[in-house]
């Protein structure tokens, strides 16, 4: 399928590169995803995200554009080449869904499926079976709620056998209920058809829980783009998630499960992580070699300089200093290596200037397990790992 | 229709009929103008549309004037016509139709018009980005979308046709059974001594067409709103 594409030859799935001017706003960005997965293009509202995904659809005209696909290029305005959006083969789901109105479900679902020229990969009965539709098919799409909606609207856009998935903000307009149910079609999406994503957000907690590549945005400019296990040590993202939000993002296996407690036994660095298992609504297993994502967040590592004895904390896990940064007015951020993988602390200055830290200082990190929640990781995160 | 005598039932009928062809001549012309009206932004769109909405303003007489310019034997289609197909619209029910669906012809875009600007032009993009073209995008999305409004459109047009009466008698005079539509035969009647009772039951007609026909209009209207709602 789309795993082919990317195997060794340096093929890159996609790449973006545009920019365009309206008013006094400039969008001038440039990313790309390397391998299938899903990048997220993060950042407030109004920074740019639609207006650039609305030109990787062909939707909207750009003043300069290079779009490549697959090694297909879609867009090209130095060659002067533009394929229109109905022969580019991606699909789009949007923020209000866009169902058509006079169409059952089942027609809506059919309408790309019947009109696509593209080799199918999933047929009408997977696409209904993944995101649980059967009940809704005869239904007129007026009577739909908003959760329904943008699942036929997922089924939609997939029907058409695109090459690559844009999804601008689908959840945007629903509570997080609605969008707490919804996030585990996308992981299924990701982990069993491989459908390359585009994810347009400014819901950190859908970035965390989905993507394999960030690109952050920023006033129409892509600020930083990396694999979030990195993206998370920069000073950009705190400034677009907050504070309490900071933390290392660890991409993991499970190494097994802790009989007495349930806990999941999370390989990190050196060491190891007991962190609670995801939440019922996910819908991928999570056994043995199973791929997760911890995010822990910096305000819950506590410092210790000796090892520490006689604490409720049930892990602890060695490591050397490698930076401090001041983080706020009488706080640090302390980047501590625990063999290959960084973990952040919020500390206060006091406490950095008492446990006498500077970068070589080796100390152990405490992170009570009830507070790290494992979130299932893609499996394509790093294909050739 | 018993009640009718058979002059009148024949201009009844023959209203029916010049209107029908109207409305039917008119549509696809009217969607094409509702289309660029709506859609498109051009040089000279401004202008096309206050001459689309001329006849609704120009005395008909006028129009009727301008018709017999054009489509008169000695006029420049109006020849052309005769020498090419040997087609005469002077002093016929063909030429009725013509003067009504030029007088009917703005109510039929500003109904369409509205439908069209009513249907959410993220939906066609929507079905872009699904594969459809150009064509099939407007006859899979926008044509069932707007539909309600073309239907409208077509039975108001529809009703103004069946009470056209100063292009009419203009432009193909007033010949019973060829060009003495529903109106013409009230007016001969009013001007007829003991014509009363006659012109008394043509109006009647008149109501009732016009109303049933302005009901069903209103009957469309709320389906399209309520077709293009939450």
């Amino acid at each position: 399928m789309h795993g082919a594409c990317a195997d060794g030859w340096g093929l890159k799935v996609l790449q973006v590169r545009v920019a365009k001017r309206r008013g006094d706003f400039s969008l001038q960005a440039e990313f790309e995803l390397p391998t299938p997965g899903i990048v997220a293009l993060f950042g407030r509202s109004g920074c740019g995200k639609s207006t650039l995904i609305n030109i990787i659809a062909g939707l909207l005209p750009a003043d300069s554009a290079y779009v490549e696909l697959d090694g297909r290029v879609l867009s090209d305005s130095a060659a002067r080449i533009h394929v229109p959006p109905e022969a580019r083969q991606i699909g789009y789901v949007f923020q209000e869904s866009r169902l058509f109105p006079h169409l059952s479900v089942a027609a809506n679902l059919r309408y790309g499926q019947r009109r696509t020229k593209a080799r199918a990969y999933v047929d009408f009965d997977a696409v209904v079976e993944l995101l649980g539709l059967a009940s809704l098919l005869p239904r007129r799409t007026p009577q739909l709620s908003g959760g329904e909606r943008q699942r036929v609207a997922i089924g939609r856009a997939l029907l058409s056998q695109p090459r690559l998935l844009l999804l601008d903000e689908p959840f945007a307009a629903l509570d997080a209920a609605r969008r707490a149910e919804l996030l585990p079609y996308l992981e299924t999406l990701r982990d069993q058809l491989a459908v390359p994503m585009v994810y347009v957000s400014h819901q950190f907690e859908e970035v965390l829980r989905l993507a394999t590549q960030v690109a952050l945005i920023d006033a129409g400019k892509v600020i930083a783009q990396g694999d979030l296990g990195a993206l998370c040590l920069r000073p950009e993202l705190r400034a677009l998630i907050g504070a309490d939000a900071v933390g290392a993002i660890v991409d993991s296996e499970v190494r097994g499960t802790d009989a007495s407690s349930g806990l999941l036994q999370v390989s990190v660095g050196s060491g190891e992580l007991r962190v609670r298992t995801p939440l019922p609504t996910t819908r991928t297993a999570i056994g043995v070699g199973a791929k997760i994502r911890v995010h822990v967040l910096a305000r819950d590592v506590i410092v210790a300089s000796e090892e520490p004895r006689g604490l409720s904390v049930r892990n602890s896990l060695r490591g050397v200093v490698t930076g401090i940064v001041r983080d706020d007015l009488d706080t640090d951020l302390i980047s501590i290596d625990v063999g290959g993988t960084i973990l952040l602390a919020r500390i206060t200055t006091a406490a950095t200037q008492a446990l006498r830290l500077r970068p070589g200082t080796a100390v152990w990190a405490l992170i009570k397990s009830a507070s790290l929640r494992g979130l299932p990781a893609a499996a394509s995160a790093d294909p050739r790992a | 229709m018993t009640w009718l005598s058979p002059d009148e039932s024949a201009a009844f009928s023959l209203s029916l009929a010049v209107a029908a062809r109207s409305v039917l001549f008119n549509l696809p012309f009217a969607i094409l103008a509702a289309w660029l009206l709506a859609r498109r932004r051009f040089p000279g769109r401004t202008l096309l549309d206050a001459l689309l909405h001329l006849p609704m303003v120009l005395p008909p007489v006028v129009v009727g004037y301008v018709l017999l310019l054009i489509f008169g034997t000695r006029g420049p289609v109006g020849a052309w016509l005769e020498r090419v197909g040997g087609i005469h619209l002077i002093f016929n029910r063909n030429g009725a139709a013509l003067a009504t669906a030029v007088m009917s012809f703005p109510f039929m875009v500003r109904a369409i018009r509205i439908s069209l600007e009513h249907v959410d032009h993220g939906l066609e993009d929507a079905a872009r980005t699904l594969g459809a073209g150009p064509l099939d995008r407007f006859l899979s999305i926008t044509l069932p979308l707007m539909l309600p409004g073309v239907l409208a459109g077509a039975i108001t047009a529809f009703c103004v046709g069946l009470g056209e009466f100063g292009a009419v008698i203009t432009f193909v005079s007033n010949i019973p059974g060829e060009t003495r539509t529903l109106p013409l035969a009230l007016y001969t009647a009013l001007q007829t001594p003991g014509g009363d009772a006659e012109a008394a039951r043509l109006a009647v007609l008149s109501f009732a067409l016009a109303l049933s026909g302005l009901l069903l209009s209103e009957w469309f209207a709320r389906r399209l709103r309520r077709r293009l709602g939450p």
